[in-house]
């Protein structure tokens, strides 16, 4: 079967094809990681976007049931240097190219993904088709021309609700999660620190939210551009305001998506970054500790400093390597956010930290 | 930030190369030295290694070449006051010495600060009993184990938990007398040997996970506790074969991310309880079958896997590590690579590194090839491309073994039983043993996986490569399936062999279909950000990111990997002459495969190609760059040997014309031209086969020496004295090189010496003359020598002078060589002229001030010798003496033999530098680790052609310095006779009274390297004791010496070399 990925410039690069016989347009991005594969292309924040791994052996050790950190493959495709057919591990169920056939997902390997990285990294993402059809170049661009992109794949990622929750338990915290198109293992992070875990998918209003209760309030990752996320951010202002029934401010806790409509809600601005930042070896630089972590970070927008520290909101960490902003916090209220995922999976659990720091705001 | 009161600190290095201790440390040092130049740190080095790069003039401010010992070390921190001691650089050599300091007080009462590592992170990584404590205290699971420090102890342990079990010695190198023990016999060998050997007398003996993947992480904490790993490493040999006998993939393979990230937290967890500011590696075994894993043990410094783990990510771990040391955190840091990013990132790869360990079974023939927990191996090589199949058959490639895949002739004749025999021997050429059993589909994948344990993943490439192999031998040849190949790692010599298609044809089908290599970069972030370092490997790839600007360039080839005969000293003139050509306005460029060095440093040359030294990558690389010349000479033989490819091909080689090589090499054609020009060598001729040996031996008579043509270290090379010796020879070593005919020469014996020179075609500058200890029989490499010439009169080094001055006219010699000679009383000989840089040029560089590889390589680039600062001639002495001491590894390899001979056997040398000559022997023997004894008991055993009075003389000066001499049956008639008082020892006995009665064993044999003589195992034994084996009465003589200094009481002056 051939592969092909055809970019918005009009470069193609041809190789083989694996997975399903499927075209796919959508938003060409590169994650360095080198291990995670499965859980990368379940994470629902890869909605919309092709992936091309830098690292050039792809399926090494197989696909196996306990990864998945959705109910699918959200990602539209899979570009890798080359594909491994004899897998090797205990867990292994699968080939890699069963699975993305089972998941009707095409995959192209045998083109050189490192020219795709250094031209995404020059050229900033860019919108490409992924086929493993028989298409020739004025079909790929006219599919490319034709098929716009959308920013708003937040408002359709969210799949939880339908998930497998643990038991809910009395003496546990109760968390409202604010479902941009989370992913599993933040929810086993929240219960494993001890929260019960409700749901909220995109949609949500402010009243309903707080009419559940909560302890505190979780804003997940997700897919897409922030802005288009109005409703959501309209919400969540509310949110900021709002007070416990208690009476006591809301703890609230961001990651990534949830991070960005933080800021606009406080009333900051966002900003595409040239390629994004998707991988597992991120520095990241705490300015009230002066320590730094490594993180896994996925990413395409980012938090513009100026926007939040004019609203009350403090930058407590900076990424090293270009100095966006990684986390922040409100000044008097209980509200903080990172850029990054201290969930880990795949990469790091260094900041794994920050869910026990959620807690402890709700405690409180 | 940086610690504002250090202004000044002692770096030390590792001393002289040996297994376990090899060219890495010399990275390490020389990165250490300019990472803290760089922050106006004044710098101060002691190493008693002179082969190295770090111990030149230039890259610390005041270098010591000096024996490692306390007593030196703490006589240069008071010379010299420094405020801080860098011991993490030296390997197990460094942190021992600064342990030692620390703990007699002397870092104390001087005020001296431990930078890097602390002596609680030591112990507790390096004591067994405390390891096996912090472990448990953190959760980090850790083997069943006990400390033993008596064979009962280890008895009761093996009760209760079985075997297989495995021992290992505290505090030694390598892994040095630890093994795997499968029953009780094997038990009480290895815990009596290992606790001879531990400095502290105590083993570990724990239960084996023998068989569960073994992999490694590469940690780098600060002071603030921020901590990243650098690169993980995936043994492709499970646990049960020392990591460095391993073959090594970069990174890990077979995890899935939560494995990976399940041994990042717990070696993240176990750098921070062990407190260590700077870099650590941590091995773990981890269970195939399930997430269970052990940690096996923790290097608590930079160490042959940090080298490794820096040059496969681009991340310099021993630069970042000084810098932690001096008190700056990795967020203060840039990355040197990309310039822009953090050092606080963790690199990551977008190809696949594979490391494959260089064995000395070529030399050591006797030794056992099986591969345990010791390690054997003398170096390595490294290589990197988009897949493993295609880095594995690189690095084949670069190990030189005259096997261009996974086809070695020796394997591929064994029958079935012999390759399931040899699969379970477990020895060096198992991965070429797997492959013939796949190709004949004797086992398959799941067979072997059982039988080997190697994970299914790495037989499955390796299969991928055995079924290519049959491709080109059954389909028929296309473009697409020549490229495939070609992606896959095969090398043209291996497609024109398989597929019988011939040169032409296949040169003209890469030409027509663009089947060429394309360079990608090495640049820790997978093409993330821009890098600033141009650091390349090949690949069979769309875009090639080397752009060849159209400065002028050289290119220099590289020696690759450490083994013995080819040792670092030709990494340091490859070094050498980059850093010339840089000075002279050229773009450098170097090609090498040897991870461990200075020269495959990504800041050394302008470009570095990380490739196989074989002719076709050579090839693509000046296909790529198009050179003005190309360097050969400062890479030793392996680079020496491309002349002729490179040559054919109308590469233009600088130097020494490539004709003139060859005639060198060509000891017929040498030995007219000598003849021609008046110069004497001994008689000899060549044969082709056995039949032609008589007529030479009735013109010459015994004895002779007898060596194979084009060699490296005397490979092969023996001395007979009779028929059945050279008969014997004769079938061995035809057998070792079928193209190249025999050499036998008459044997002349006298006073060895060298003389290394630099010739410009006309003019010839010799820095100086080096004489041997060792009378004509010991190899050059394995004998000690003395800067100046000590005994020589001066007409013979005048007369040797004008000798060099007319070989080299007369080979046209541009460039470096070095010529050996012999004499005897009466005549000079030239016993062999190599026409390339050699082991001395180092030594002598630095002794004499004389920049021997600049002024080569300037005149390689057609300047003259007078318009040098050197001036030519013999250059005038320096006001000290330098004596070389060979190092051997004989502890490592314990059945091979000791006793000096015509063949290489050491691994590295050390310096005694001296204004007194017996002063500078003394410290020769010190740096070298042997021990002088002031009395005691002497063993002496020669072989009848030695028993002369002139060596009972020599015995009769060991009786009045105070030892007690013992003697075999014969030898102690003989001295008796000679009135030596000497006690006749039965055989049986003398074994008892080693280490007892014996201190020195003085044991010249009748031949070397034969584990069947009697006084094979003796010599072992004392060995093992760490007792002086003295197999030469030359070096007797020299031995005494030393004790006559020692005995004086006078107390020896360290001074610097520079600075």
């Amino acid at each position: 079967m051939e592969g092909k990925v055809y970019l918005e410039d009009g470069s193609l690069f041809a190789g083989k094809g694996f997975g399903a016989k499927k075209t796919c347009v959508g938003e060409l991005v590169f994650n360095t990681a080198m291990t995670g594969y499965q859980k990368t292309l379940t994470d629902p924040s890869y909605m919309g976007q092709v992936i091309t791994m830098t690292w050039p052996l792809a399926g090494n050790y197989g696909i196996n049931a306990e990864d998945n950190q959705s109910d699918r493959i959200y990602a539209r495709g899979l570009v890798v240097k080359e594909v491994c057919a004899a897998p090797s591990n205990y867990r292994c169920e699968k080939t890699l190219d069963q699975w993305l056939k089972e998941m009707d997902v095409p995959g192209v390997c045998g083109v050189d993904t490192r020219k795709i990285t250094k031209k995404i990294r020059q050229e900033g993402t860019v919108k490409c088709v992924i086929t493993t059809e028989d298409l020739n170049f004025r079909q790929l661009k006219k599919l490319c021309e034709e098929t716009p992109l959308r920013t708003d794949y937040m408002k359709e990622a969210s799949w939880a609700a339908a998930s497998d929750l643990a038991v809910y338990k009395e003496e546990n915290l109760n968390v409202a999660v604010l479902d941009f198109g989370t992913k599993r293992s933040i929810l086993k992070a929240l219960e494993q620190a001890g929260c019960n875990v409700h749901l909220f998918p995109y949609g949500f209003t402010a009243e309903e939210v707080l009419a559940s209760n909560p302890d505190g309030i979780f804003l997940s990752n997700g897919p897409g551009d922030p802005e288009s996320a109005q409703e959501a951010v309209q919400e969540v202002k509310k949110l900021m305001e709002a007070k416990r029934q208690d009476g006591k401010p809301l703890p609230m806790f961001g990651i990534c998506m949830g991070h960005q409509i933080l800021a606009l809600a406080a009333g900051g601005k966002t900003y595409k970054l040239k390629y994004g930042h998707r991988g597992a070896n991120h520095g990241v630089y705490n300015r009230e500790t002066g320590r730094s972590y490594i993180t896994s970070q996925n990413h395409g927008y980012a938090v513009e400093a100026e926007s939040i520290i004019l609203r009350d909101m403090e930058v407590t960490e900076l990424n090293l390597n270009d100095r966006t902003v990684e986390g922040m916090r409100h000044r008097n209220r209980p509200i903080f956010s990172v850029q990054y995922h201290p969930e880990a999976n795949p990469g790091p659990g260094d900041s794994a930290f920050l869910f026990d720091q959620f807690v402890e705001m709700m405690k409180k | 930030m940086l610690k504002k009161n250090i202004k000044k600190v002692l770096i030390i290095g590792s001393g002289p190369i040996i297994i376990g201790q090899a060219a890495e440390f010399d990275y390490a040092g020389t990165q250490c030295c300019k990472a803290i130049k760089e922050e106006g740190i004044e710098t101060v080095l002691i190493n008693s290694n002179p082969a190295t790069i770090m111990t030149d003039q230039g890259i610390a401010d005041r270098v010591y070449i000096q024996p490692l010992t306390a007593e030196a070390v703490e006589a240069v921190l008071r010379q010299e006051k420094p405020d801080g001691i860098l011991a993490g650089f030296g390997g197990q050599t460094g942190l021992n010495l600064a342990m030692e300091l620390e703990e007699n007080g002397v870092l104390k009462e001087l005020g001296i600060e431990l930078l890097g590592v602390n002596k609680e992170a030591i112990e507790k990584a390096e004591d067994r009993e405390q390891f096996k404590r912090l472990m448990n205290e953190i959760g980090e699971p850790i083997p069943a184990s006990a400390i033993a420090t008596s064979l009962e102890e280890a008895v009761a342990f093996v009760e209760q938990e079985g075997f297989p079990v495995i021992i290992r010695p505290a505090f030694t190198l390598g892994g040095t007398g630890g093994g795997i023990a499968q029953d009780m016999q094997n038990l009480e060998a290895l815990v009596q040997l290992g606790i001879e050997k531990s400095a502290i007398g105590q083993v570990l003996i724990e239960k084996s996970v023998a068989g569960w993947k073994e992999i490694e992480y590469e940690v780098i904490r600060d002071s603030k506790d921020n901590c990243i790993i650098i690169c993980s490493m995936e043994n492709l040999d499970p646990v049960g074969i020392h990591t460095g006998d391993s073959i090594v993939v970069a990174p890990t393979q077979t995890l899935a991310d939560a494995e990976y990230q399940m041994l990042r937290d717990a070696s993240l967890k176990i750098i921070r309880a062990l407190k260590i500011e700077g870099g650590c590696n941590v091995q773990f075994a981890l269970n195939p079958g399930s997430s269970q894993y052990i940690v096996i043990e923790v290097n608590p410094r930079v160490s042959r896997s940090s080298a490794l783990a820096s040059k496969a990510a681009g991340y310099p771990i021993a630069k970042i590590a000084a810098k932690i040391a001096l008190g700056y955190s990795l967020d203060e840091l840039s990355n040197y690579i990309t310039e822009e990013s953090s050092a606080l990132f963790e690199p990551v790869m977008d190809y696949c590194v594979v490391k494959f360990p260089k064995w000395p079974f070529d030399k050591f023939r006797t030794a056992s090839r099986k591969l345990g927990t010791q390690m054997k191996a003398t170096g390595e090589v490294m290589s990197i491309c988009r897949s493993f199949e295609s880095a594995l058959l690189k690095a084949v490639t670069s190990l030189e073994v005259r096997c261009d895949g996974l086809r070695i002739p020796y394997v591929t004749g064994l029958t079935a039983e012999g390759l399931k025999e040899k699969l379970m021997a477990c020895d060096d050429e198992r991965l070429f043993v797997i492959a013939e059993l796949l190709r004949r589909g004797i086992m398959s994948l799941q067979e072997l996986h059982e039988k080997t344990g190697i994970d299914m993943w790495f037989l499955s490439r390796i299969d991928n490569i055995v079924q290519m192999e049959k491709r080109l031998e059954n389909e028929t040849i296309s473009a697409g399936l020549i490229a495939e190949a070609e992606a896959l790692g095969f090398t043209d010599a291996e497609i024109l062999s398989l597929s019988r298609i011939n040169a032409n044809a296949l040169h003209d089908l890469r030409t027509y279909y663009d089947i060429h290599p394309v360079y990608k970069m090495v640049d820790t972030c997978a093409g993330e950000f821009e890098a600033a370092t141009p650091y390349y490997y090949s690949c069979y790839d769309e875009e090639d990111e080397s752009v060849a600007d159209d400065r002028d360039k050289v290119l220099v080839v590289g020696s690759g990997p450490i083994r013995i005969g080819q040792g670092i000293e030709f990494d340091y003139c490859c070094v050498q002459g980059v850093w010339a050509l840089r000075e002279l306005g050229y773009e450098s460029i170097i090609v090498n495969n040897n991870p461990e060095t200075v020269s495959t440093d990504f800041d050394t040359a302008d470009k570095l190609y990380f490739e196989a030294l074989h002719v076709d990558d050579i090839m693509s690389v000046i296909q790529k760059e198009r050179p003005k010349g190309v360097i050969l000479q400062l890479g030793g033989q392996t680079a020496l040997n491309l002349a002729e490819g490179l040559s054919a091909r109308g590469i233009p080689v600088l130097g020494t014309p490539n004709k003139y090589i060859d005639l060198a090499e060509d000891r017929e054609k040498f030995s007219d031209l000598l003849h021609e020009i008046g110069i004497p060598t001994p008689d000899g001729g060549a044969i082709t086969e056995e039949s032609q040996a008589a007529a030479i031996v009735e013109k010459l008579g015994y004895p002779l020496i007898v060596r194979p043509s084009f060699v490296i270290g005397g490979r092969a090379m023996q001395v007979v004295y009779n028929d059945g010796e050279l008969k014997k020879y004769l079938k061995e070593a035809v057998s070792l090189s079928t193209e190249h005919p025999v050499l036998i020469d008459k044997y002349v014996e006298g006073i060895e010496f060298e003389v290394d020179a630099v010739g410009d075609g006309e003019n010839l500058l010799v820095p100086g003359v080096m004489e041997h200890i060792e009378r004509t029989g010991i190899h050059s490499g394995d004998s000690i020598s003395v800067y100046p010439a000590y005994s020589l009169p001066d007409a013979v080094v005048d007369k040797a002078i004008d000798y060099t001055e007319r070989i080299a006219r007369a080979l046209h010699v541009c460039g470096l060589m070095n010529v050996q000679y012999v004499y005897d009383g009466k005549e000079i000989y030239v016993i062999e002229v190599n026409p390339r840089a050699s082991r001395t040029v180092p030594i002598l560089s630095k002794v004499t001030g004389v920049q021997m590889v600049k002024a080569a390589t300037a005149v390689m680039l057609g300047q003259k010798l007078p318009e040098l600062e050197w001036g030519t001639g013999l250059y005038p002495k320096s006001g000290f003496y330098a004596v070389k001491v060979p190092v051997f590894s004989n502890a490592k390899l314990t059945d091979v033999d000791v006793a000096l001979g015509p063949e290489m056997r050491s691994t590295g040398e050390v310096l005694g530098m001296d204004p007194d000559l017996d002063k500078a022997l003394y410290k020769g023997f010190l740096g070298a680790g042997t021990e002088i004894f002031s009395g005691g008991g002497v063993y002496v055993s020669l072989r009848d052609h030695d028993k002369t009075e002139e060596n009972a003389a020599v015995m009769g000066e060991w009786a009045a310095e105070g030892f007690t001499i013992y003697g075999s049956a014969g030898t102690a008639a003989y001295l008796k006779e000679k009135g030596v008082v000497c006690e006749a020892v039965p055989f049986e006995q003398v074994g008892k009274m080693i280490s007892q009665e014996i201190q020195v064993v003085i044991n010249v044999p009748q031949v070397t390297n034969n584990v069947a003589t009697d006084m094979f195992p003796l010599r072992r034994q004392a060995i093992e004791h760490g007792l002086p084996v003295l197999t030469c009465m030359d070096t007797a003589r020299a031995y005494l010496k030393a004790v006559k200094v020692k005995k004086s009481g006078d107390t020896l002056e360290y001074p610097p070399i520079f600075g």
